[in-house]
């Protein structure tokens, strides 16, 4: 179910393990390019499997590669500290003896230098960490200390980047704090990521590749905009469910504040929120801001109004709803209606609709 | 013989004997205090329980059991020959090896205390960071554990200065060769030389007042841990 990319390629994980209450047991082979989130709650096993690519835990039965190159098999491990990678920990974990900047420069007198790496100046600029070089662990903030952790795990120049929910132990403020160096080194870097996560809006801002896991088993496994769309989708994200569009502001409307952002086969207008022409961005609609009716009314305050096509329906997780699967050109988008309005539209695949999209919200 | 120069023979036979012992002790402890941190033997437990013993043995227990193991019929006696460096009783040797048992709970706690504190994270915080394991050693796991370390230094040299049955067992009453402060003054004492037993006696209440005074300055809560356990 996961084969979009050859094994040479890959980042293949074969693992079986079992500790007493938990066992993990996939079999994965995921891109080597962009970010892939292992998505899950906690127990689900998605920080033991990313321990196991590290080497700092050994399945007792596995196989993993990363680009060919064979990491465990059989008797042969690779330990940590001699596979390409950098770790990123849940909390934070730069040495107390250290300050930032030692705690950096123990990280660049490690480095692998048989390629080209990311230099002191980029790092510290990318996470913007230049103030806080002087100090010691114990006088940065949480944010502060995971972004120094960040910077660290980059400057030994690993050819895959590991993450361990680095937000998790902070709260709101903080992450919101630190999730636009991370979008940061989605767009900036060429280094491949694995990214550990149980939030919805992670997911949404980082993704490219996700990973549902529960139990110690892959659930699903695809580029994040297949399998947000897909309406028997293991990510159960409630109220938040919705798919991730990724879409180019195309044009600016000063007038009236707007922008407009184009994706593969339609365009939609969201509040000017400054991002420049051409710019990248990512936009959520949530399932719940979508509604559907038969004809074109243009006596609406509804901005976004796109012609669709009904693919799918099924019920919703929540009682009395129905979740709608719709193609708008090339892209798939949710809409949850109660099933009393799918009865009254005579909704069914293949038909022909309006799409009403309430409110759409750049999310990167 | 001139009692001053008994005093001074005395002296640096103790300060000797004690930097020895420490130096050898730091060197053996440390590897042992490693594997006890991080072991899941079921031989942890005896063992541990085997190097706290000289904690509540008597000295002269421990002294008796030494000087027949290493007189000229005890195993180790008979290797010691056969290598030809004959018997290490009364000799300073004999009582480097004495104390070195006889202080070891003393640097070993400590030292094992700071690295169960260090905790596992640090090593693989290391590991993701290219570092290997002796990198690791030198540049994670000694500096963490400066504290403890210091106090296991201190605290071996202080006790080895103490140090009486043991000698006395071992090492006899030798000027020059194995007669320590302690056993000096107990001589004295014997003798009814009050006045130059003051001397030494007073000498090592400061001595070892001071001793702790730099500790708990500077180190006061290592020390604490390794006093309480």
């Amino acid at each position: 179910m996961n084969d979009y990319t050859s094994e040479q390629n890959g980042l293949v994980a074969r693992l079986k393990l079992d500790y007493p209450g938990f066992s993990l047991d996939v079999n994965l082979n995921l891109p080597t390019s962009g970010v892939t989130v292992l998505f899950g709650h906690s127990g689900s096993g998605k920080t033991t499997l990313l321990r196991c690519i590290a080497g700092l835990e050994r399945a007792a039965q596995g196989h993993i590669s990363f680009q060919g190159e064979v990491w465990q098999d059989g008797d042969r491990f690779v330990a940590t500290h001699k596979r390409p990678i950098g770790y990123v920990f849940q909390e934070a974990s730069l040495f107390p003896h250290l300050n930032a900047r030692g705690n950096l420069d123990f990280a660049r007198r490690r480095a692998d230098n048989s390629r080209a790496g990311i230099d002191l100046d980029f790092a510290v600029q990318l996470l913007g960490i230049g103030h806080l070089l002087g100090r010691y662990p114990a006088q940065l903030s949480g944010g502060e200390r995971q972004r120094v952790a960040i910077a660290r795990a980059l400057l030994i120049n690993p050819r895959l980047l590991l993450m361990d929910e680095p937000l998790a132990s902070l709260d709101q403020a903080r992450k919101q704090e630190i999730l636009p160096y991370l979008e940061n080194l989605r767009k900036e870097l060429d280094l491949p990521i694995v990214y550990v996560s149980h939030s919805a809006e992670e997911v949404a801002r980082l993704a490219d590749v996700i990973v549902a896991m529960d139990n110690g088993k892959v659930l699903a496994c695809g580029p994040l905009g297949e399998t947000l769309s897909r309406l028997d989708s293991p990510i159960k994200l409630g109220e938040d469910t919705g798919v991730v569009v990724e879409a180019t502001i195309s044009a600016r409307d000063a007038t009236w504040h707007l922008a407009e952002a184009s994706f593969a086969g339609g365009a939609l207008w969201l509040r000017d929120t400054g991002h420049p022409l051409q710019d990248r961005v990512r936009i959520r609609v949530l399932a719940r801001d979508v509604s559907l009716s038969l004809s074109h009314h243009a006596d609406t305050s509804i901005v976004n109004v796109l012609p669709a096509t009904v693919m799918e329906i099924a019920t919703d997780q929540q009682q009395g709803l129905a979740l709608v699967r719709l193609k708008v050109g090339d892209t798939a988008i949710l809409a949850r209606l109660t099933l009393r309005s799918a009865h009254h539209l005579a909704l069914a695949a293949g038909k022909q609709v309006w799409a009403q999209i309430k409110s759409v919200a750049i999310i990167q | 013989m001139d009692t001053t120069l008994i005093h001074w023979q005395a002296i640096w036979l103790t300060l000797k004997l004690a930097s020895v012992t420490t130096v050898v002790l730091m060197i053996l402890a440390t590897p042992l205090a490693w594997w006890l941190a991080r072991t899941r033997s079921r031989l942890k437990q005896p063992i541990a329980a085997l190097c706290a013993m000289p904690l509540v043995l008597p000295p002269t227990v421990l002294g008796f059991y030494l000087l027949v193991l290493m007189g000229p019929n005890g195993p180790v006696g008979q290797f010691t020959q056969w290598l030809g460096i004959g018997t290490l009783p009364f000799t300073f040797t004999g009582l480097v090896v004495a104390s070195t048992l006889y202080s070891l709970p003393f640097a070993l706690q400590p030292i094992q205390t700071a690295f169960e504190n260090i905790g596992p994270r640090p090593l693989e915080v290391a590991a993701t960071l290219r570092a290997g394991p002796w990198d690791t050693a030198i540049h994670v796991i000694l500096p963490l554990a400066r504290n403890g370390m210091l106090s296991a230094a201190v605290l071996t040299f202080a006790h080895t200065i103490g140090e009486f049955g043991v000698v006395l067992m071992i090492g006899g009453n030798i000027p020059g060769a194995t007669q320590v402060l302690s056993v000096l003054i107990f001589n004295q004492v014997e003798a009814m030389e009050y006045v130059q037993a003051h001397w030494l006696a007073g000498g090592m209440v400061v001595f070892s007042f001071v001793v702790l005074l730099v500790l708990y300055t500077f180190n006061y809560r290592s020390v604490r841990l390794s006093l309480v356990n």
